[in-house]
């Protein structure tokens, strides 16, 4: 039998708010941390003096004005796809299928572009594209909602599945369109007519910056201010309390992952008919299952998904820098962000919850 | 038709890997941890066995391996690093209480990321002259099977032509079953999972609990990732080749409704389900119909997800505190 109780060295008691000004401290603090663990990875693999891995960063992101440009047009669709998904996580709704939604959307628009690339007028053509990008995003994410309104089926691994449907679906067109026989890909779509390619404002670039900027503006005030995203609140705070004020939630969650799904679809759109003008099954670059943690990171706020967004491009555009100086792996940068997510995941704890250290004298 | 005598080991060679990453994401979740990173702990699990045996072949070439220390290099290194995945990830869910399946996804972004770089890099850190990652004289240690195998006609093609590490999941399995069930380790562990709560009142360590269910539940899912490299893929690393098996095992962990004796016959399943492809005949001008063939295991899976929920029978329920985070002062 014990006969002296000891006290634990330390306890953990949950703060009851954090200033944001404090939050955003510890915050910066974690990036600091993860960017300092980073640099010693860096410099232990590739054995490159640590000042000359940040400028490598640097110059991979913004070392010319195009660089700049592309940096710019990566993070807005990765904000677009975050975004996207946001009102689903704000209503506890774990749609990973943020990839399958993009992918379908983006085979929606490049069909158009080939059935239709050189029977309409332009603006038709893009408008229908752009239609049925949002529509079959939209289909893609309403189908796992559906079974989770009616029958309760978890939907992070029914999300999953509609992935590697979508992917298979266009693996199926890519050889059924394929251009030439036999290549197994499509190519660039109508590259001597142009039909379908997005139109450009300014320069290609500044258009897909332009609509994400708009959305973001869009999903603030849809969340903040409009009846919908407060139900959508409501149900992801607790579903009783939902069903208690009356909020049909099935309605809902379906209602709710059209519009995510259908802004998966946009994403998608943007990306065959804005940049790459072509489909392929790694179209989305796995920047769905990025986009979830995009949202998470900005705790499902849309202005500062802005920030976590561009941090996650440029390391990544960075990361891509130092692994082709180097004659590196690409995959360097999935190291580099997955090190970032995890000082970030872990510094949540540190705003969420307080540690208490045994005073001497035994009384805490 | 299907040459079930070919057919069937094939099916079991794919079903290996799902196997090990199915038992070993139940015993995780057992513990009311939905670990979303087994996909990356899988891959970790794979690079770190190829790290290990690619410096024990570079250690002894010419010279003659020792056939002991060939098969345990590779497998303590996977241990080791699936091991280190692990901790990390109860550090940051279960110490830190963060997000499960925030952290999931992070540690596989991560794992997939440092298997696919270490096996494109691997030779070029090393500063050796070899052209690819072929450790065909490791996989022969890992793919030697039974002697008698080849004497026993379609019996011993069956059953008998694996590798150590195929049996090794069978049994892992069935021992897991038996040790969830039966022992009681098995029911501590399991009220952990459905009510962190009130196993706390009983006595019970929570937190040792769900670190100890995470950490060996990526083990075991490690072993499967080296399977596929050391015995399936005979030894050779190519990135990507792993695929979503990973994200596979997770979903059987539902089709199996947790109970890893149906995982065994759910995998092999899956298994044929995966190469079922390759044996319906498309013709050669309708390439593009095998590209819908590959879908049936994932249509499988949705079907199966929804007819379990639909039938919502309360035995094959999900642990009732699986993702969620335990905080003591909360209760």
């Amino acid at each position: 039998m014990k006969t002296k109780k000891s006290e634990p060295l330390f306890h953990i008691v949950k703060r009851k708010s954090m200033p944001i000004k404090y939050q955003m401290l510890v915050r910066l603090l974690a990036i600091v941390a993860a960017l300092i663990v980073c640099a010693v990875v860096t410099v232990i693999t590739t054995k490159m003096n640590p000042f000359a891995v940040f400028s490598a960063v640097f110059s991979g992101a913004f070392g010319s004005t195009r660089k700049v440009w592309i940096t710019l047009q990566d993070t807005a669709i990765l904000l677009i796809i975050a975004l996207a998904l946001t009102p689903a996580f704000k209503m506890k709704f774990w749609n990973i299928g943020g990839e399958g939604q993009v992918l379908i959307g983006g085979l929606g628009a490049a069909a158009c572009m080939i059935v239709f690339g050189d029977k309409l007028p332009d603006p038709v053509l893009i408008l229908i594209m752009l239609l049925s990008a949002v529509g079959l995003g939209a289909l893609w994410g309403a189908i796992p909602a559906i079974f989770k309104a009616i029958w309760n089926t978890n939907e992070t691994l029914s999300t999953l599945m509609m992935n590697y449907i979508a992917i298979q679906i266009v693996a199926f067109f890519t050889i059924f369109w394929e251009v030439p026989k036999g290549s197994g890909k499509i190519g660039i779509i109508n590259q001597n007519t142009n039909a379908g390619w997005l139109f450009s404002v300014g320069n290609k670039y500044l258009l897909i910056i332009i609509i994400a900027i708009l959305v973001t503006v869009g999903m603030y005030v849809y969340l903040k201010f409009t009846k919908h995203g407060y139900e959508i609140s409501v149900v992801g705070e607790s579903e009783m309390t939902a069903r208690y004020a009356g909020i049909r939630s099935g309605l809902v969650i379906i209602r709710t992952m059209i519009i995510s799904g259908g802004l998966c679809g946009l994403a998608g759109f943007l990306l065959v008919s804005g940049i790459h003008h072509t489909i392929t099954t790694t179209v989305a670059g796995g920047q769905g299952f990025t986009a979830v943690m995009v949202s998470w990171l900005a705790q499902f706020n849309p202005f500062a998904m802005m920030g976590a967004s561009l941090l996650i491009i440029l390391l990544g555009h960075g990361a891509s820098e130092i692994s082709t100086s180097c004659g590196l792996n690409q995959s360097f940068g999935d190291i580099i962000t997955g090190i970032i997510l995890f000082f970030i995941i872990g510094c949540e704890f540190f705003i969420r919850y307080r540690v208490v250290f045994r005073k001497k004298g035994g009384k805490a | 038709m299907i040459d079930l005598v070919a057919f069937i080991p094939r099916a079991i060679g794919q079903s290996v890997p799902l196997l090990y990453g199915c038992t070993g994401e139940i015993i995780t979740e057992k513990s009311g941890n939905l670990n979303l990173g087994i996909p990356g702990v899988m891959y970790v699990g794979g690079i770190c066995g190829v790290i290990g045996a690619f410096a024990y072949e570079q250690a002894t070439r010419g010279g003659q391996m020792v056939g002991f220390l060939a098969i345990m290099i590779p497998i303590l290194c996977s241990l080791l690093g699936s091991l280190l995945m692990g901790l990390l990830y109860c550090f940051l869910t279960v110490t830190l209480r963060a997000n499960q399946n925030v952290t999931g996804l992070a540690m596989t972004t991560f794992g997939v990321g440092f298997g696919n770089f270490f096996g494109g890099s691997l030779i070029k850190l090393s500063g050796s002259d070899v052209p690819t990652i072929a450790l065909s004289r490791t996989s022969a240690y890992f793919s030697c099977s039974l002697p008698f195998a080849d004497h026993l006609g379609w019996f011993g093609k069956i059953f008998l032509s694996y590798g150590f590490l195929a049996y090794i999941a069978f049994i892992l399995a069935i021992y897991a079953g038996f040790a969830l069930k039966k022992t009681r380790t098995g029911l501590h562990l399991r009220a952990v999972g459905e009510n962190p709560g009130t196993a706390d009142a009983a006595g019970i360590n929570v937190t040792a609990y769900k670190y100890m269910a995470t950490c060996i539940g990526c083990m075991v899912a490690g072993l499967g990732g080296l399977y596929y490299v050391m015995d399936y893929a005979s030894g050779i690393w190519s990135n990507d080749a792993f695929g979503d098996r990973g994200w596979l095992a997770i979903a059987l962990v539902i089709f199996c409704i947790w109970k890893p004796g149906i995982g065994i016959i759910a995998s092999i399943l899956f298994g044929g389900l995966y190469i079922i492809y390759l044996y319906i005949p498309a013709g050669m001008d309708h390439m593009e119909l095998k590209e819908l063939y590959k879908m049936i295991p994932y249509v499988v899976t949705l079907i199966v997800l929804v007819v379990t929920s639909m039938r919502n029978k309360r035995d094959s329920q999900p642990p009732a505190s699986l993702g969620l985070p335990y905080f003591r002062e909360e209760r």
